[in-house]
């Protein structure tokens, strides 16, 4: 069996934000959304789960400062606690203003990084990846909403024509 | 239109007039002789000095006390010191009447020779000095009686002195810290205020007739503090050390900057920065209320450019009120970012405060457009500035204490080594608690998060402010005790009653202000 979509292409935010919530209210499956930029409150209206990329991060900074405190700690107590200029590096506590900076900077560092990282994993983004572009002009200035085709297709075009659609195509996915 | 309502009015009295007690006791208890002062001490270190004292053989004590003597000047790169000491040591113990007696002076002595020792240390630090002398003191007091004619009496009276010159501070110094608190939080809630004006901030709007109930107190705090600054003058008190010619005359570095740290011309500054502080919340809250009623937005451009004219006032004033009138307790010491770690510190606790009021007039129903997502940014602002405020608050200290040199670092020796808990507990009330709090954006939402967080903040930031004036104007002789809690209950009191009262006078919304509406509808 032959697997359709509809691309449902507008030209307008706001009109793709009507139409979305008209196509939830009607129980019609969004595959995807495709937009030229940023959208203010498209994922509330797609009932998309909000991120948890927040407290990856939060958590990969937790790992960062750790990897500062043991390795400082190492280094400069533990493993040859030299006398710098009357630094006293008996315990970790009594030199740890000296070690502050380090231990924020590399915080940040693993916060900032893995986190980016983490994103273009779950979003499949690196270089030389092929562009998952279903048209062109939705970059530009258009919007498109893809819809699996479950049962009947003419109503299903007619019910997407209603939401001010500038232009409905059925494809055929492989 | 609010109305106070009677039960916290009731509340308000209450905590004003158990403060007034408190505060009043704190003043009937400080000694007011020298005499009196060692008895409180005495009686402090009681416990301490009775164990020492119990039944043991004259020669036994003797040996214990001279090998102390040693112990404790054996560092000394004076080592005449060490020998006095054992003198005296051994020409006291024949004399004295009772061996109870023999011990206690014998202790005093070694604790003379330690304070000595100090004195004598490479450091030079003299602070350090001092505090040890108080400890040597205390034990001295109880032993005071039982001989006299002594060589080391000279130094006892003079830390006698000492430590009733701080005893003496101690009520003033908690009223002053609380006074200059709320009077701080509503100049920090002004700054707010004033910022939001001149960044045309959409949001905030909704707010402005909260900020500008805060503001209101900005008039008696001022004043009260006023007050408090002419009793220095006056010699009332002395919390400034530089007020008083006897000290300057022995003290070559505060006569160096007498052309700045005189009585008149501190006055002067205040009053100036007081009536501009005071000219521009009477001046926006007036226009502010005019342009309710305005055909044009024309007092609205006027509050906008006062705004921008009152914050290059502000920071300027602010800089230079923090180096008079906190600064100033330790005139020997100084720090060149303390104006803005002043500032991070009242501007926190005004932004704070805004949020608890709003909430509370929130939870009254009082302020029908004020939803999470204004309650969401003034907790975004409590963080950032909590934040803010640590980054200030370890540079001044990380620089300090890396370079190490003795006449900056004494003021974080001092703190370290006699106030460690408020000192280090602050940082956790002030960063630690709130970043942990406030982090997550679903709590910033939650009015009881982010009265929970504002709490700790406010108790933190007085703790802030009790660290910077105590140190230097009691010393050793701190405690958290009916003067300070008093103060605190009064000025609260004091700004509950003013702050509401204000707050009854006009409606809670702006009418014609032209970012209201934005402002009704902020989502974020």
């Amino acid at each position: 069996m032959s697997n359709k979509v509809l691309h449902v292409l507008y030209n307008d935010d706001d009109i793709l934000m009507d139409a979305v919530r008209k196509t939830r209210a009607a129980h019609h499956h969004i595959e995807e959304v495709f937009t030229p930029f940023p959208v203010h409150g498209l994922d509330k209206a797609m009932g998309l789960a909000p991120t948890r990329l927040a407290i990856a991060s939060f958590l990969y900074g937790l790992v960062g400062l750790s990897v500062a405190t043991a390795m400082m700690r190492f280094i400069m107590i533990a493993d040859w606690p030299q006398d710098i200029g009357g630094k006293p590096s008996f315990s970790y506590i009594q030199n740890m203003p000296a070690f502050v900076p380090v231990m924020f900077e590399l915080t940040v560092f693993f916060a900032a990084h893995l986190m980016v990282i983490t994103f273009y994993m779950r979003s499949r983004l690196w270089p030389f990846k092929q562009a998952e572009n279903p048209d062109v002009r939705t970059t530009d200035d258009h919007f498109l909403m893809e819809i699996v085709v479950n049962g009947n297709e003419n109503e299903l075009i007619a019910f997407f024509q209603e939401t001010g659609a500038v232009e409905v195509k059925v494809i055929e996915k492989h | 239109m609010y109305t106070f309502s009677s039960r916290l009015k009731t509340f308000a009295f209450i905590l004003m007039v158990l403060g007034a007690l408190g505060v009043g006791y704190s003043f009937f208890t400080a000694p007011s002789t020298v005499e009196e002062a060692e008895a409180i001490v005495a009686a402090q270190h009681h416990g301490g000095h009775g164990e020492a004292a119990h039944h043991e053989a004259a020669a036994e004590g003797h040996e214990h006390s001279t090998e102390e003597a040693h112990a404790h000047a054996e560092p000394a790169t004076d080592s005449v010191v060490v020998e006095h000491t054992e003198s005296e040591v051994a020409h006291t113990a024949p004399d004295s009447v009772s061996p109870v007696a023999i011990e206690e002076h014998q202790d005093t002595i070694a604790v003379t020779a330690e304070a000595e020792h100090d004195k004598a240390s490479p450091t030079g630090d003299a602070a350090e000095a001092g505090h040890e002398g108080h400890e040597a003191h205390s034990e001295v007091a109880a032993a005071h009686e039982g001989h006299d004619a002594h060589a080391d009496h000279d130094a006892h009276k003079e830390h006698a002195e000492h430590v009733f010159h701080q005893l003496q501070n101690k009520p003033w110094a908690a009223v002053y810290v609380a006074a200059l608190f709320f009077m701080l939080i509503s100049l920090g809630a002004l700054a707010f205020y004033g910022i939001q004006n001149a960044a045309q901030a959409g949001w905030s709007p909704v707010l402005f007739r909260v900020m500008e109930g805060i503001t209101s107190y900005l008039i008696p705090g001022c004043i009260i503090v006023f007050i408090l600054l002419v009793a220095g003058v006056l010699h009332f008190h002395h919390l400034f050390i530089w007020l008083d010619p006897a000290v300057v005359a022995e003290d070559h570095l505060i006569q160096g900057k007498s052309g700045y740290l005189n009585g008149p011309f501190f006055l002067i500054r205040a009053a100036i920065f007081m009536a501009g502080w005071i000219f521009y919340r009477q001046y926006s809250r007036k226009n502010s209320l005019l342009q309710d009623e305005a055909t044009d937005n024309s007092y609205y451009k006027k509050n906008f450019k006062a705004a921008a004219a009152f914050l290059v006032f502000f920071i300027v004033t602010e800089s230079i009120m923090s180096w008079d009138w906190i600064m100033s307790v330790d005139p020997h010491w100084y720090s060149t970012l303390f104006g803005w770690y002043v500032f991070a510190s009242f501007f926190v606790s005004g932004i704070t405060t805004i949020a608890l009021i709003t909430l509370y007039l929130k939870s009254r129903g009082y302020l029908e457009y004020v939803n999470t997502s204004h309650i969401h940014d003034l907790a975004k602002f409590m963080f950032g500035i909590s934040v803010f405020w640590t980054y200030l608050w370890f540079s001044q200290f990380m620089l300090m204490w890396y370079a190490d040199i003795p006449e900056e670092v004494v003021y974080f020796k001092m703190r370290i080594e006699n106030y460690n808990l408020p000192f280090f507990g602050m940082v956790v009330m002030n960063f630690v608690l709130p970043i942990l709090i406030l982090i997550n954006t679903d709590f910033k939402r939650l009015s009881w998060i982010v009265v929970l967080a504002g709490t700790i903040i406010l108790c933190g930031h007085y703790v802030d402010f009790y660290n910077m004036i105590m140190p230097a104007t009691v010393g050793d002789q701190w405690f958290i005790g009916a003067g300070e809690i008093g103060a605190v209950l009064f000025f609260l009191g004091l700004f509950i009653l003013v702050v509401f009262t204000t707050l009854t006078k006009q409606p809670l919304l702006a009418k014609r202000n032209p970012l209201i509406e934005e402002s009704k509808h902020f989502q974020y």
